[in-house]
């Protein structure tokens, strides 16, 4: 009956409406049914996303097994001791390295050539949706799939060494400890490179012609007024492409697993979250693995911080 | 306000007496792209392409060939080493039309809530005022920031230990049922719609169900299938998640499936790569060719909003 009411009252334009519903409007809104209309997600949300979050930070700071279903155990508070384990760990340092020599050959080869096929892709009107869908492709692909040909073209006798013939590494890409973690950079970088260059391309529509224009009249030639128009124009694009690189980066599972079978060789490609699987799931230890999420992501907050002050340093 | 005239007025008057001689300035850069005359970018670009391409069709390739030829003319189809054996083989191992059913359901699970609980919220969003709506807006966005591994050891306890979620759809379902991406889509394009036909409704005497389902919904169907496209290929291509809760091949999705041959089986294949290729085709094929049917509503969502028309 209320809602017929306010109903009543909302058709009515009247500027001084009764004064019971307008406490209602005031308390939920004009359109209370929202509420329900957000109720499914934010449950959701709250369920697969927001309690998970707390409960990963409550097992990084308890002694946590795992047991059948409906058992109750003790699982004593033991502090900082899941953490002081996962920092003692060796492999866990490597993993942070391996991670270091990703991030460091990944986010800058992601920026620079999205960047400049994004820009090449603006000029050029020819072919234009070709070179799109041909770029985006590996980034809509599953990556299990395309690490089967990757592992075909980089393999010991693959169509790579054969290209190169002597030249070839000897203990061959990811076999080889020194080379494993570059060639996997490699792949993500081009496997992710379509949805940057997307990116860019968006950016570079915000750069107003006009620039270009009076700095080829000022006597600027292209590579200048790349440096100096559209590099600097694309910017806040170039926070997101490193945040968002960053991230798949620290995220890094499937390739370390199927491409260097498992982290190998010898831990020179395992990844933190490849790391997590291992002692958390297979070996049984939820509470290390959890303290090992946790500094995982303390630490890509760190680096996204100071990246920003990096790429975005010059902004007012 | 003055400064900013003055600004403009300066702008003019320097592009002016270049672009006298020549056609008008907004069009003077497009025409030289279209004279094509941009050999360096071009080259560029077809680089790029074939550095994008060339593993795609050495796949299948690969995936054709009897004995894997590694060599350089092993890039060109030859008549005699042409095979569907692979097929069969990869088959034998894996059930591939099993893998595909439960890649599917999974799939499908994902977009059918994605769908049905995600247009009222972004309808919500964008066009309803109501309590708390700022802070399930923030919620969304802060969502897309939650990396997955932190949640990786929580959600497993969760759903595949206290729940007993192991080795079920609902299981692999669960964790990614209502894709925030497409919610995000879905209000940008609401957005779009001009409020005063909401208000007019309202006036009318419309409930917010009836005005979502009759007059809002049918408004955004490129929307809709934006959003479905964009959520396809998230579990589709989801390798971790399923990978540790499915142990049953039953219910492996066909990403699962597969990286597990790649990663044990495919040591004792006679051909493995060519097993592992045929493979990849058949789970690459259902994604790269939604793409290429409707690459357009893909890309325009990555352009984001800024795409009016």
């Amino acid at each position: 009956m209320t809602t017929d009411s306010t109903v009543g009252k909302r058709r009515d334009p009247g500027p001084t409406p009764d004064p019971a519903p307008r406490r209602r409007t005031k308390l939920l809104g004009r359109q209370p049914l929202g509420l329900a209309f957000s109720a499914p997600y934010v449950i959701f949300i709250l369920a697969v996303l927001a309690y998970p979050l707390g409960y990963a930070v409550y097992i990084s700071f308890h002694d946590f097994f795992f047991t059948a279903p409906g058992v109750a155990v003790e699982r004593p508070f033991v502090g900082l001791q899941n953490y002081i384990q996962v920092l003692s760990d060796p492999d866990v340092g490597r993993s942070f390295l391996n991670i270091g020599v990703f991030l460091i050959i990944n986010v800058p080869l992601t920026v620079a050539l999205s960047l400049i096929l994004a820009n090449a892709l603006n000029r050029v009107t020819r072919l234009r949706t070709f070179f799109r869908v041909s770029y985006y492709v590996p980034y809509v692909t599953a990556s299990v799939a395309v690490v089967g040909v990757w592992l075909f073209l980089f393999s010991q006798n693959g169509l790579i060494n054969s290209l190169l013939g002597s030249l070839a590494p000897d203990p061959s890409w990811l076999v080889n400890s020194t080379l494993a973690m570059p060639t996997v950079a490699l792949y993500v970088t081009w496997k992710q490179l379509g949805f940057f260059i997307l990116l860019y391309l968006a950016a570079l529509q915000n750069i107003p012609e006009e620039l270009y224009e009076s700095a080829s009249v000022d006597g600027a030639g292209k590579i200048r007024q790349f440096f100096s128009i559209t590099v600097p124009g694309v910017r806040s694009a170039s926070v997101l492409v490193t945040l968002l690189a960053t991230i798949t980066g620290a995220n890094l599972f499937t390739e370390p697993y199927l491409l260097t079978g498992g982290g190998g060789p010898d831990g020179a490609s395992t990844s933190p979250v490849f790391l997590m699987y291992q002692e958390g799931i297979l070996q049984g230890n939820p509470d290390t693995a959890a303290a090992l999420g946790v500094i995982l992501v303390l630490g890509v907050l760190v680096i996204a911080l100071i990246q920003r002050r990096l790429v975005g340093g010059k902004e007012d | 306000m003055a400064k900013d005239f003055q600004h403009t007025m300066t702008k003019t008057t320097t592009t002016t007496p270049a672009g006298a001689p020549a056609p008008p300035p907004r069009t003077s850069r497009r025409k030289k792209g279209k004279g094509g005359l941009k050999p360096l970018s071009f080259i560029l670009l077809a680089l790029g392409a074939f550095v994008f391409l060339f593993p795609f069709y050495y796949m299948l390739i690969g995936s054709l060939q009897t004995e894997p030829d590694t060599s350089i003319t092993g890039a060109f189809p030859t008549v005699g080493n042409i095979t569907g054996q692979n097929y069969v083989l990869i088959n034998e191992s894996i059930n591939l039309f099993r893998g595909l059913i439960n890649s599917g359901i999974f799939t499908g699970g994902v977009i059918l809530c994605t769908v049905i609980f995600g247009i009222p919220v972004g309808y919500a969003l964008a066009q309803m005022h109501f309590r708390g709506r700022g802070m399930v807006f923030a919620l969304m966005l802060l969502v897309q920031m939650v990396p997955f591994q932190l949640l990786l050891i929580p959600l497993y306890v969760l759903i595949v230990r206290d729940y007993g979620l192991a080795d079920s759809y609902l299981g692999m379902t669960l964790p990614f049922a209502i894709n925030s991406t497409a919610v995000f889509v879905f209000r940008q394009y609401f957005l779009q719609l001009p409020a005063s036909l909401f208000e007019a409704a309202r006036i009318d005497g419309a409930s917010e169900m009836r005005i979502l389902t009759q007059i809002a919904i049918p408004l955004v169907r490129p929307a809709i299938v934006t959003a479905i496209l964009l959520t396809f290929i998230g579990p589709w291509n989801e390798f971790l998640w399923p990978f540790l809760v499915t142990k049953d091949a039953a219910y492996q999705p066909l990403a699962v499936s597969l990286a597990n041959y790649i990663s044990n089986v495919a040591a004792t294949a006679a051909n493995p790569f060519g097993a592992i290729l045929a493979g990849a085709c058949v789970l690459a094929a259902p994604a790269v060719g939604l793409f290429i049917l409707f690459q357009r509503q893909f890309i325009s969502t990555n352009i984001g909003s800024s795409a009016k028309g």
